[in-house]
């Protein structure tokens, strides 16, 4: 499998239209090993729908995604799910009427290794420990509070052991003590090597996690750079304009 | 937009379908499973103790109950699809079975697998066509389903066409007389009943059985965790289709007769439903509560003057109540009350 100069994940032209609305519109960029790239944008710039496409969601209109050598472009969430790719969704989606242990086992068993039950039980154990849910292992996943869900739901993707992660708003509706904690686990997840592709509107912490960011608005790819670029560059700043509160939060941060 | 498949990709294999492999380690070591088999011992043996042919009758009914609302479980409670239409299969098998059984000789356990083969391929076309359709449009479709095929058969000559198929009475001379016929055919009814629930309790402790509770959870959810829900789904629908198919061949076998008013009765599906909510869905134990509890309750009521002619009336407002009130059923509601339990009413 070719993995050109270790780039992980290409865009190309990626184009997403609902009826005579384009929400993604020829976004092209790559993602390289290793790297934690954020990508940020005002509400209803198609940061979700782009995280729809990339992990087949929704089928692209046009352009083409291309995952560690292999053309996706069109498969289903399950086909892309086996090549080593894992989300969370922004709005939690906890299987509620399983425990904890189960929602993170599916996540495992069903991840690109293909784990047996067993196996998938001692990687779920290991993941849980580490996101400290071990000790709510046999409670009812709809049983957690809004933070423990977002663990949850990050839990469930991590025990897929993805190559690359679909991060969307983990930290959206947390105090700013889980807030520095899940920092904390998305840097320690980057030392382990994985892949991150983070969406996030707490300016502060993405600029602390991201290697590079990338700025989507009105479904176009407007900016590209180090995070300190980033919130000096004019045209994201402008795109930010609308939301006066969110454009001074980006200029304070970083 | 290619759209090709992963199959040159390593470990990008098809797993998401019958995959009954790999049992959860311990699951059999759960008292619920050894409470299962040791319930339907004890009733199952009934008939033999007390040597009365009513109470073989009595569990006769029982005991397909059980497995009839055991095998619509792995479809109902742990899938979270409402197959409106399920005695489809049960009609279709017993039509099988008994055109083999009249028209070609066939022995009556080789018509058997027949009619559960039939059931199962009928559940495996359906489920390519209408297992795509999510909540009440499935539900609606299952009917259809159910309503075409009798219509059909009503007007199919080699099955009879509104008449039906009947058995020749000498045919039972082969099994020993029509007594001991009906024995064999208790203790056939006996060995599915024990086979449904330990596939049903398999199932839920596999691999295969965590994707099929995921899809009941959240179907779009499944899918991004990489549950094959297509594939999973139609296995599903066939492996609750295939036990039904054989009981419906045992059954009008012994009944010596098949006409498509009594093949595929629809409030016998709407019966099924109610036992399965009775007991508790998506519990093995659930359907084995549920079904008995209902069979018991249903002869009191065609057996009692003032209710009688009330007992379809009676299943539906015990749905209502269910739904209404205990949602989770029976075993649902214990296991919720009594967490110390859990394990043992799975």
């Amino acid at each position: 499998m070719s993995q050109d100069n270790g780039v992980l994940l290409q865009l190309r032209n990626v184009t997403k239209e609902f009826g005579g609305l384009t929400a993604v519109s020829d976004v092209t960029f790559d993602l390289p090993q290793g790297q934690v790239l954020g990508l940020i944008g005002p509400n209803g710039a198609g940061k979700t729908t782009l995280f729809n496409c990339i992990n087949g969601v929704f089928p692209v209109t046009r352009g083409q995604i291309i995952f560690r050598g292999v053309d996706m472009t069109g498969w289903k969430p399950y086909d892309v799910v086996s090549l080593g790719l894992a989300r969370t969704h922004q709005i939690v989606r906890p299987l509620q009427e399983l425990t904890v242990l189960e929602n993170v086992v599916a996540g495992s068993c069903y991840g690109h290794e293909q784990r047996s039950l067993s196996q998938a039980e001692e990687i779920a154990l290991e993941v849980l420990e580490f996101l400290h849910l071990a000790e709510r292992r046999d409670q009812l996943a709809a049983s957690l509070n809004v933070a423990q869900k977002k663990r949850l739901e990050m839990a469930r993707a991590l025990a897929a052991r993805p190559y690359l992660l679909l991060l969307d708003e983990v930290l959206a509706g947390l105090n700013p003590t889980e807030i520095a904690e899940m920092v904390q686990v998305v840097l320690r997840i980057r030392e382990q090597g994985v892949t991150i592709l983070i969406i996030e509107h707490v300016m502060h912490a993405l600029m602390n996690v991201s290697d590079r960011v990338i700025v989507l608005d009105h479904g176009e790819l407007i900016a590209e750079g180090l995070p300190g670029e980033i919130v000096n560059d004019p045209k994201v700043i402008e795109a930010y304009l609308g939301d006066p509160a969110l454009a001074e939060k980006l200029m304070s941060g970083g | 937009m290619s759209s090709s498949k992963p199959a040159p990709v390593g470990k990008a294999i098809d797993r998401g379908g019958f995959d009954l492999s790999a049992f959860k380690l311990g699951g059999w070591k759960y008292p619920a499973f050894w409470l299962a088999i040791g319930l339907i011992l004890i009733g199952g043996f009934i008939p033999v103790f007390t040597g009365s042919n009513s109470w073989r009758e009595t569990m006769f009914l029982i005991l397909m109950a059980v497995s009839l609302a055991s095998s619509l479980n792995i479809i109902l409670g742990y899938t979270g699809y409402v197959s409106f239409g399920h005695i489809v299969f049960f009609g279709l098998g017993g039509y099988v079975g008994l055109y083999l059984i009249t028209a070609h000789g066939w022995s009556l356990w080789t018509a058997a697998l027949m009619g559960g083969l039939a059931a199962g391929t009928l559940a495996l076309l359906l489920g390519k066509a209408i297992l795509h359709l999510r909540g009440a449009y499935f539900a609606l479709a299952t009917i259809g389903v159910n309503e075409a095929v009798r219509t059909f058969i009503n007007n199919f000559d080699l099955f009879g066409g509104a008449v039906g198929l009947e058995i020749n009475f000498l045919v039972y001379k082969d099994y020993g007389g029509p007594a001991t016929m009906q024995w064999l055919t208790y203790w056939a009814v006996f060995g599915l009943t024990l086979f449904i629930v330990v596939l049903s309790y398999g199932i839920k402790f596999s691999r295969f059985g965590l994707g099929l509770l995921s899809i009941r959870e959240d179907e779009d959810a499944a899918m991004v965790l990489g549950v094959r829900t297509p594939s999973a789904k139609t296995w599903a629908y066939v492996l609750s289709a295939i036990v039904p198919g054989i009981l419906g061949v045992i059954f009008f076998f012994r009944n010596s007769s098949i006409a498509p008013q009594e093949a595929f009765r629809l409030h016998r599906s709407i019966e099924l439903i109610v036992m399965v909510m009775l007991g508790g869905q998506g519990t093995v134990l659930g359907p084995l509560v549920g079904a008995t509890t209902y069979e018991a309750l249903r002869s009191f009521l065609l057996t009692s003057p003032l209710f009688k002619d009330l007992q379809l009336a009676f299943a539906g407002l015990l749905l209502l109540l269910i739904v209404l009130f205990v949602p989770t059923g029976i075993v649902g509601w214990l296991r919720s009350r009594y967490r110390k339990l859990w394990r043992v009413l799975e």
